[in-house]
């Protein structure tokens, strides 16, 4: 299994650059992408979407929480109105991710840099980042095996959650909710452990803020909201107190 | 199997361009745009505080009550997958290590 801390020992035998490398790098996040898509056409089709819907839903917006926001309003009967505003705002966070990303590729043409920012996920952030922290630069090639492989799987794992909608109950019996949270926090030690000794303290400090701010947040906003207002918090907090 | 109208269409349509738009507008004018070193540096903490508040937000329980309160089995899961993160640095040991132990907690719990 490829595990993204053999990025630095796999470019002697491999180009760092290349698109099967962005593939390779996928593979670990694919169990997340598999169980939340499973899990999302079973919802969508317990919330009554027909297959047809439910692959338009994933081909078009391809974001997880998104989709299974959309099923919940649309359970609520929420107006047209209502679903597009919160759908915008859940998803708000990808702004933040695309902002953070795409200073590394301004050598791209336009195209593929719209390319680029569309097939943007928390997960493929999450790659990239760590990719980028680790050899210093992101390659385009890279980037779109890494983004395709993941639509692609993501893509089949909603449509066969459609499918099998009718037979399986809850996924979440089976723990398979939980991946895309390990995910994030193998993720996030990752991102730790690239950012040096000096700093780490200051980083530990800015993720003491984050629960707190979060926590706090949580009361007065929904989470998706609190996850968005307090990044641009702790990263300002960051910049401030970072000598 | 329902029939899909085309008022649903139009709903995945606009949902599809609001994810859509915040993807790609960073992507398209910071070609042209030199950001200031500030903003670079603020965009750095980015990622922790992102990821983190992504981890945060499934550790709390928001939905059963007035007050805020942990969500257990998913804490209880959190710690261990934790240590495993940070001993093995390997996000597919982490994300299957993660789940067995998840299905594990909620087997037992």
């Amino acid at each position: 299994m490829t595990s993204t801390t053999d990025f630095q020992n796999e470019t002697a035998n491999m180009p760092d650059d290349s698109f099967l490398q962005g593939v390779k790098d996928c593979v670990p996040t694919l169990l997340g992408y598999i169980s939340i898509g499973l899990a999302f056409g079973v919802v969508g089709s317990a919330s009554g979407l027909s297959v047809f819907e439910i692959a338009l839903l994933t081909i078009l917006i391809y974001a997880g929480s998104a989709q299974f926001i959309f099923c919940a309003l649309l359970l609520t009967n929420s107006p047209a109105s209502a679903i597009i505003v919160t759908i915008f705002v859940v998803n708000l966070r990808h702004l933040l991710m695309s902002l953070t990303l795409a200073p590394h590729f301004t050598r791209y043409s336009m195209l593929r840099n719209v390319g680029f920012g569309t097939l943007l996920t928390d997960e493929t952030f999450g790659v990239a980042v760590t990719k980028q922290m680790q050899s210093g630069k992101l390659h385009g090639k890279w980037m779109d095996g890494l983004n395709i492989t993941a639509y692609s799987f993501w893509i089949l794992s909603c449509v066969t959650g459609a499918y099998l909608g009718q037979w399986v109950a809850t996924p979440e019996k089976w723990g398979l909710d939980f991946a895309l949270v390990a995910m994030f926090v193998a993720l996030l030690v990752l991102q730790l452990n690239s950012v040096g000794k000096s700093k780490i303290m200051h980083y530990l400090m800015l993720i003491g803020y984050m629960v707190v701010i979060m926590y706090g947040l949580s009361y007065i906003v929904p989470s998706h909201v609190a996850v968005l207002l307090s990044t641009v918090i702790v990263a300002t907090i960051g910049v401030v107190t970072d000598k | 199997m329902t029939t899909t109208t085309t008022t649903m269409v139009w709903l995945i349509i606009g949902c599809a361009l609001v994810t859509w738009l915040p993807r790609i507008i960073p992507f398209i004018f910071v070609r042209n745009v030199k950001l200031p070193e500030v903003v670079l540096k603020w965009l750095s903490f980015i990622p922790v505080c992102i990821l983190s508040a992504l981890v945060i937000e499934n550790l709390l329980d928001t939905e059963s009550g007035k007050i805020v309160t942990l969500n257990w089995p998913v804490l209880i899961t959190f710690v261990p997958t934790l240590i495993i993160a940070i001993v093995t640095k390997s996000l597919s040991i982490t994300v299957v290590a993660g789940v067995i132990i998840m299905a594990a907690v909620r087997f037992f719990m």
